[in-house]
């Protein structure tokens, strides 16, 4: 069924959505800040469920795209976003019936909200991602073939731009990145228009709700002083997610950081409090892999989770420090981005991690 | 001879010291107008070590008063922000996320102009002096005092803040206030001009305060200069404490944590500072205290100082002490200020972690007959609790599995046993009740860089050592000694989606005071 959201859950939202971002996406703060603003002016958003979603609607969903590290000083505008949307449905000669994130993880899950409170659409409750991705081809849209093109882009001086690259969105992502430079390092894009039938077909369902409970569940449980990484795991519990598994508690005592291809590539080692075991994280933006004591416990695209242990608020890559009480948590990916389809496009070797995928239930059962 | 002062809400402590060598140390309540009770305590140092007021060195100080003004929003002065971003970052104008509490008791008004830079240094707009001027004219019919400048991107290029600060300047005259944001802070526009606004809405308050201060310490004969303590540990020159108030708000934990380094000789520890009502824990690296690494909310604001990373429990001096023998617990209830009525040892009917520390003979306060009475084992197991607790704390902040020393400092530390569980035996220095104020009396001078650096190929190390340097000049810059200036903490983060090896640099170096 449809429902309403208001200002007065967006922080759980958005600490939902963080947690979803597997330490990257960016920090949805100031997405949440933005939403919140165009809330107090526009009133509420309307979400829908998937299943309510009519044939042959035209779907579009919007994001951001560039550097967080940028959008924490050159502020993401809520003009910008809309302006995509409108320039994708002016080459497209139809106007959209709803919008959609394509990544429900980090500060990109705020981004339709924002799109949906001024424009007056409903925002599908589902994603391309299920979680946060570094590049625009890993969506489920994409693995399950849609395309993104035409892609829409707006930059901060009302500037507007359409790539249409065919069938081939790796080529668009590179495009588009490279015009993002330009724009000064982020810029708001409008991509993989969809019908509603193609939509159900390939989108992560019910990925805003699930957000929204997760970050419930732990502002719940901090108040109750129960133990918000528990607390999760009974939120996962029941949704196509399923399973979560503590893989690790402990401190971090290293992080090592490049850039290579435009990414941050990376570990982070953390020490248990009795410093007799070692767990190793490493990422591309997001978290990609954990290996406890050598050995893998979980693995892209299930999710990597770090948590501050006492508050159960995520810490995303770029935050991580030294001395930081983390609880490292793992999450089951639905089954939808686990198919030798999705894996392809974004399992373990699409990252050039050297595992094969398993899924993290099996490699820790209960 | 240097004299530390460190003014809290409820004490003022001062002492004396040579080199390291404590002379005399004092402890007092703290005065409503702060000055008189610093006249006091300088008093009572005189009176246990006669010196002779020329003889002094220097004066530092620290202070959580500017904090205690925000918090409690008094004597806040009508401030505007001004942003320059446009045409980006209009949809979130400055003060966005303030509680409206403060934006009002600020009279605060927020202003967008053209301006601000790309990452890489590629202006957005250029700079409009007419738009400014405007606004600069809004302002001046708001009675706006005290102004905060904040420009995309200034931690990479402050033209534009410096630029708008001569034109508002101009408009208002020589009274206003201005506050430029990349003097205040780090990359993160919100929070950046978060703590600018802050500052700005200070200036008025700590111009009185620094007047005040000097007024007293010259009033006392002492022509030394003064110094007020920051939340790094390091210290500012009164001219930089008029216009950076909002450097102070963390000095408090910083140092006590200092102090507890140069008096028990440790510099890379825990420190226990274990007061009335709670206990604080952080961790000294090399002298200094680990920051914190997320957000810092600061009277519901968000700000990207730099404060220590420290754990509060409630565990103190004045801890409830409930349950009888077999299920005794400590805290986190506590009589609070109300100790010297409450507690047994005073005369009350309360039972304290005091009274237990007192009967157990570890503290000599108050009438220990009151106590004699406490069963031997309640006695045992309450001290047993409170040092499991803080055994778990100092655990937790622990980052291997070496074990790290620790140093019990306050006026609360006499409960701690000598040896914690797990973690060693526990050092508590000589005069560990006024380790703050011996840590804002040995506080050095520091220089911060936070900039993002296109790192072409093959250049890494000279950019980077272009960023040393620079945090080298910056601490030379604030009166540190060019010999001894040194390099604390490095940070270097690549940016993701960037050409160039866009790399985020933070760095600071710190050096003993020049002529002290």
């Amino acid at each position: 069924m449809s429902w309403t959201l208001g200002p007065s859950e967006l922080d759980d939202l958005a600490r939902g959505a963080a947690i979803l971002g597997t330490g990257g996406g960016g920090d949805p703060w100031i997405g949440r800040l933005l939403v919140a603003e165009a809330m107090r002016e526009h009133g509420p958003v309307t979400v829908l469920d998937p299943e309510e979603v009519a044939d042959d609607a035209l779907v579009v969903p919007v994001a951001n795209m560039g550097a967080p590290t940028v959008m924490i000083e050159k502020l993401p505008g809520a003009d910008e976003p809309v302006a995509a949307l409108r320039a994708l449905e002016r080459f497209l000669g139809r106007e959209a019936d709803a919008t959609m994130p394509i990544e429900c993880g980090g500060g990109n899950s705020m981004i339709p909200l924002i799109v949906a409170a001024r424009t007056g659409l409903p925002v599908v409750d589902a994603d391309g991602m299920g979680r946060a991705f570094p590049e625009l081809q890993m969506e489920t849209f994409h693995v399950y073939g849609l395309t993104a093109s035409p892609l829409a882009m707006a930059g901060d001086h009302g500037e507007t731009c359409v790539f249409d690259t065919g069938r081939d969105t790796v080529r668009l992502e590179d495009l588009a990145r490279r015009v993002t430079v330009g724009l000064g390092g982020g810029a708001a894009i409008a991509e993989f228009a969809m019908s509603g039938s193609d939509l159900k077909r390939t989108a992560v369902p019910r990925t805003l709700s699930l957000a929204l409970a997760l970050g419930r569940a732990v502002r719940e449980a901090r108040a109750e002083h129960r133990d918000p990484v528990a607390a999760l795991g009974e939120a996962v519990k029941g949704t196509i997610y399923g399973h979560l598994r503590v893989l690790f508690r402990g401190k971090v005592t290293d992080v090592e950081r490049r850039t290579e291809g435009g990414f941050a590539q990376g570990r982070a080692a953390f020490t248990s409090m009795d410093g007799t075991s070692g767990l190793e994280v490493r990422f591309q933006n997001e978290h990609l892999a954990a290996l406890v004591d050598g050995e893998v416990v979980c693995l892209v695209p299930d999710l990597v989770c770090v948590l501050e242990v006492d508050t159960g608020e995520p810490i995303t890559t770029e935050a991580l420090r030294y001395g930081q009480r983390v609880a490292v948590v793992g999450i089951a990916a639905p089954a939808i981005m686990r198919t030798p389809e999705a894996l392809a496009v974004f399992g373990p070797q699409a990252f050039g991690l050297p595992f094969p995928f398993r899924p993290v239930e099996r490699i820790l059962p209960v | 001879m240097r004299i530390g002062i460190d003014v809290g809400g409820t004490n003022t402590d001062a002492v004396l010291l040579d080199g390291s060598h404590v002379l005399a140390t004092t402890k007092a309540a703290t005065s409503e107008d702060v000055t008189s009770g610093i006249v006091r305590a300088l008093d009572s140092l005189r009176a246990q070590y006669g010196f002779e007021p020329t003889a002094v060195t220097g004066v530092m100080i620290g202070t959580t008063h500017f904090l205690n003004a925000l918090v409690e929003a008094r004597h806040l002065a009508p401030t505007a922000a001004l942003r320059l971003g446009l045409p980006a970052t209009s949809s979130l104008p400055p003060l966005v996320d303030w509680p409206p509490r403060l934006t009002e008791a600020v009279s605060g008004r927020s202003y967008l102009a053209h301006g601000g830079h790309e990452f890489d240094g590629r202006k957005i707009a250029e700079i409009d002096e007419d738009e400014l001027r405007g606004h600069a004219a809004d302002m001046a019919a708001h009675g706006i005092r005290s102004v905060a400048i904040s420009s995309v991107f200034s931690p990479v290029s402050d033209e534009f803040e410096s630029r708008a600060a001569e034109i508002i300047g101009a408009e208002l005259g020589p009274d206003v206030a201005l506050s430029l944001s990349h003097e205040i802070g780090r990359i993160g526009l919100l929070e950046r001009e978060n703590a600018t606004v802050i500052n700005a809405a200070l200036r008025e308050l700590a111009a009185g305060i620094v007047d005040g201060l000097a007024g007293a310490v010259a009033g006392y004969g002492i022509c030394a200069p003064l110094y007020l303590s920051q939340n790094d540990g390091t210290l500012m020159d009164l001219e930089y404490a008029r216009r950076h108030p909002v450097a102070t708000f963390a000095s408090g934990p910083t140092n006590s944590m200092r102090g507890a380094a140069v008096l028990s000789g440790v510099d890379t520890c825990a420190v226990v500072d274990v007061g009335g009502t709670t206990s604080d824990v952080g961790v000294l690296q090399q002298g200094f205290p680990r920051e914190a690494g997320t957000a810092v909310d600061v009277a519901g604001i968000r700000t990207n100082f730099r404060m220590p990373d420290v754990l509060s429990f409630g565990v103190g001096g004045g801890s409830l002490v409930t349950g009888g023998a077999g299920e005794v617990s400590v805290g986190p209830r506590s009589v609070g200020y109300r100790l010297t009525e409450d507690a047994l040892v005073f005369g009350g009917s309360t039972l304290t972690a005091t009274d237990v520390a007192v009967a157990a003979g570890l503290a000599d306060i108050g009438d220990r007959f009151a106590v004699a009475h406490l069963d031997g084992r309640l006695v045992k197991e309450a001290l047993g609790a409170v040092a499991a607790d803080v055994a778990r704390v100092v655990d937790s902040m622990r980052t291997s599995s070496e074990p790290l020393p620790v140093v019990a400092v306050g006026g609360g530390s006499v409960l701690l046993p000598d040896v914690l569980p797990g973690c060693g035996a526990v050092h508590r220095p000589e005069h560990f009740a006024v380790a703050n104020a011996i840590g804002a009396a040995i506080a050095q001078v520091g220089g911060e860089v936070d900039r993002v650096y296109a790192i072409d190929q093959g250049r890494r190390a000279a950019v980077l050592d272009e960023a040393r340097q620079e945090a080298v000049d910056r601490a030379v810059a604030a009166g540190a000694d060019p010999s001894g200036v040194r390099i604390v903490e490095f940070d270097e983060v690549p940016i993701p989606y960037l050409p160039g090896n866009a790399t985020r640099v933070r760095c600071k170096a710190v050096g003993d005071l020049h002529h002290v």
